[in-house]
């Protein structure tokens, strides 16, 4: 197992952080957050993996044959459902901010300052 | 009794989809009396496990499957104590914030009560699990209902801006969890929390488990609106409905904590016991931080449900301190306040509602005065201020003297003055708001700290800005929390129970066995009675000390010029500098949160490697 999927599941969080951190639109803003929850799914589907393992689909195959581990799977399709929900919810409120306060750059929004 | 486990949670859930469908159907009262009854049903099936759960723990395994030699394939419910007290407290909170609003909104606003509920069952689920992936689930479901509710007032700048900022910050507290869950779960192949508990057991902690230790925490403790974390808690909590407040102030913080506590004393109290007084000085360091961050920023606040919210983030650190002292009696002392404190919060968000709805407006100068008319919502706003104080006989004078004394026992005499110097100006903050609001008092335009936030114009809830009396359910409902909250602190015994509850909670071997292999815990007797005489006496001289405070914020005009002045020098430039990072920015406040990731796994690090 390389280290190459655990780099690119940090490098996806840190980068997404970075994009949401100096972001100047919002809707670039939410996608910035998919970017960071994508980390996890990359994290997730790594520590499941097996070298030469089939998938965990247990439908012709020898008991005992090598296959990558179907919790992970399973927990990553829950976060890929999660992420749907926030993903259009925040998009939602995106475009509610816009209608009210007719702009999108977070800069420019300042109702809540102090 | 074991079947009934799954009810609470089941019935809200349901609940919610039936008056979903029915929305269309039903009359406006009727439907609202149903979300009423769901709720109450909800509260009482609660109270009925949190009874059973005294006597013995039940753990309830979903389709019986059952663990088989230690390894846990299903998903399981585990009721104790704590967990079921908070479950409840979620549940009483939803009923009276129903009734509260009755009258509140005049449209159909049908999806509040089916999102409340969503809500509701997130809570639930989450106070109740024993399973590491599905309390992430739990997290993720009463978050996204959370967000909604925060924003559900569409049409306001303020409330959008608040539940996006909320959205973005708890969302990334929500991936650093699973990323946690993930590294827990390639290290032991478990996500029942007692079989993890056992996998990490008796090795010292490597890096693989303090990283995924810091992950869970911060994502628990961006709920629980820990500093620097607690950023996006002031916006949501100032511009949600007031009705929503409520549950934000009294019981969604202190959820994140209870999963801190949870996690903790289930997984990693093996792998950390060696570290303990580490951990103990890093999250006590924390909560002080929080605590007095939180009543620095709540005092100069003149928009009311701000100011609260400044007081929740205050409260949260001394609750975060009683946790992190890690021993069962602080930890039954925070559970107390916890409770007592949500009620007493709660109810003070009700009053903040009452003066919305009859003076259309929460700007503590522009309501000098006019809630004279209000003879009731005064007294009841002055005695929240005295439960904030932890005046005897409300219940949270006994919490916090129960953590006080296990912090100076272990060496932390100093937490006292924390908790005195937060409670003080928290409910000296609250008393000024009443004496000013209600009885007229003080110079109203001498006020020289200007909130920056007055363009936060505050829209009336409902269509009856302004109106002429207050609903019998509006007042009810926070004189009953109110009322609940004073008569806790006499509960014979009070403290002794919920210590044997919490002896139960921190012993990780038994709560492993009993999960595991169905093994009863052993019985703890119940503690000799102590009389805490000395915490009654801090709690008065705090009232005191809490009724001067707001004295000052009034006439500090009047003080000799040399203390004034004096004072401006000394604090108006943090204090400004303090102000100036609440930037309802979301970018800022992420920066923020990745600090506060770094510097807490840098000090894990440093402190326990």
């Amino acid at each position: 197992m390389s280290f190459a999927p655990f780099a690119v599941a940090a490098w996806l969080f840190v980068i997404g952080l970075y994009g949401i951190v100096t972001s100047r639109h919002l809707i670039h803003l939410v996608i910035c957050l998919s970017v960071v929850q994508s980390s996890t799914y990359v994290l997730l589907l790594a520590i499941g993996y097996r070298t030469g393992a089939a998938a965990p689909i247990f439908v012709d195959t020898k008991p005992g044959a090598p296959a990558v581990d179907p919790v992970v799977q399973a927990l990553t399709l829950t976060d890929v459902v999660v992420g749907a929900t926030v993903s259009a919810l925040l998009l939602a409120l995106a475009v509610q901010v816009h209608k009210a306060s007719g702009t999108f750059d977070p800069d420019e929004l300042d109702t809540l300052r102090g | 009794m074991d079947s009934l486990t799954p009810l609470p949670l089941a019935v809200s859930l349901l609940g919610a989809a039936g008056l979903t469908a029915l929305r269309g159907v039903l009359g406006r009262r009727v439907f609202e009396l149903a979300a009423v009854a769901v709720s109450a049903a909800v509260a009482l099936l609660l109270a009925a496990l949190l009874a059973a759960s005294i006597e013995a723990p039940i753990v309830y395994w979903f389709g019986d499957w059952t663990p088989v030699d230690g390894v846990a394939l299903g998903i399981s419910f585990v009721i104790e104590p704590l967990g079921a007290a908070l479950a409840t407290l979620a549940a009483v909170l939803v009923t009276a914030s129903f009734v509260f609003t009755w009258r509140f909104f005049d449209n159909a606003e049908h999806l509040f009560h089916v999102l409340m509920l969503v809500f509701l069952a997130g809570m639930v689920g989450f106070a109740l699990t024993g399973d590491l992936f599905t309390l992430f689930v739990f997290f993720e479901l009463m978050s996204v209902s959370a967000f909604s509710l925060a924003g559900y007032k569409t049409e306001e700048e303020g409330s959008l801006q608040g539940a996006l900022n909320f959205a973005v910050t708890n969302s990334i507290g929500a991936f650093l969890i699973l990323a946690g869950i993930g590294l827990l779960y390639g290290r032991t192949g478990a996500l029942n929390l007692a079989q993890l508990g056992e996998a990490l057991a008796g090795a010292p902690p490597d890096g693989l488990v303090i990283t995924s230790f810091v992950f869970l925490v911060t994502g628990y403790l961006v709920k629980a609106a820990a500093v620097p974390f607690h950023f996006w808690l002031a916006d949501a909590y100032a511009t949600a409905p007031t009705s929503v407040c409520v549950l934000f102030a009294g019981v969604l913080s202190e959820l994140g904590l209870y999963a801190v506590a949870r996690v903790y004393w289930t997984v990693f109290d093996g792998a950390f016991a060696g570290h303990l007084p580490a951990l103990r000085a890093i999250v006590i360091g924390l909560g002080t931080l929080t605590a007095l961050v939180g009543a620095a920023m709540c005092f100069p606040q003149r928009h009311i449900k701000r100011l609260l919210a400044f007081a929740t983030v205050s409260h949260v650190g001394l609750l975060l301190i009683g946790v992190g002292i890690f021993t069962p009696t602080a930890l039954a002392g925070t559970l107390i306040y916890i409770v007592t404190d949500g009620l007493v919060k709660a109810s003070l968000f009700f009053c903040t509602g009452i003066l919305l709805h009859r003076l259309a407006s929460v700007d503590e100068l522009g309501c000098d005065g006019l809630g004279a008319v209000m003879p009731l919502t005064r007294v009841l706003f002055v005695l929240g201020g005295l439960g904030l104080a932890g005046l005897f006989p409300f219940g949270t004078y006994l919490g916090k003297s129960l953590i006080e004394d296990e912090a100076a026992v272990l060496g932390y005499p100093w937490v006292t003055w924390v908790f005195i110097a937060a409670s003080v100006v928290t409910a000296g903050a609250v008393l000024r708001v009443a004496a000013r609001v209600f009885w007229g008092v003080g110079p109203g335009d001498a006020y020289d700290i200007k909130s920056e936030a007055e363009g936060d114009e505050v829209q009336p809830e409902g269509s009856r800005g302004g109106s002429g009396s207050t609903p019998a359910s509006m007042w009810a409902m926070a004189a009953l929390l109110i009322a609940a909250a004073f008569v806790s602190g006499l509960i014979p015994q009070l403290a002794g129970r919920v210590e044997v509850a919490a002896e139960h909670f921190v012993d990780r071997r038994a709560y492993a066995d009993l999960v595991l292999a169905g093994v009863p815990p052993p019985e703890v007797g119940l503690p000799p009675a102590e009389s805490s005489f000395k915490g009654a006496l801090i709690g008065l001289a705090s009232a005191v000390a809490a009724g001067m405070i707001a004295a000052a914020g009034l006439w500090h005009m009047r003080l000799p010029r040399t203390i004034t002045r004096g004072a401006t020098a000394l604090l108006g430039p943090p204090f400004a500098r303090l102000r100036a990072l609440h930037s309802g920015h979301v970018g800022d406040y992420v920066a923020w949160l990745t600090v506060g990731v770094a510097v807490l796994g840098g000090l894990m690090a440093v402190m326990m490697g």
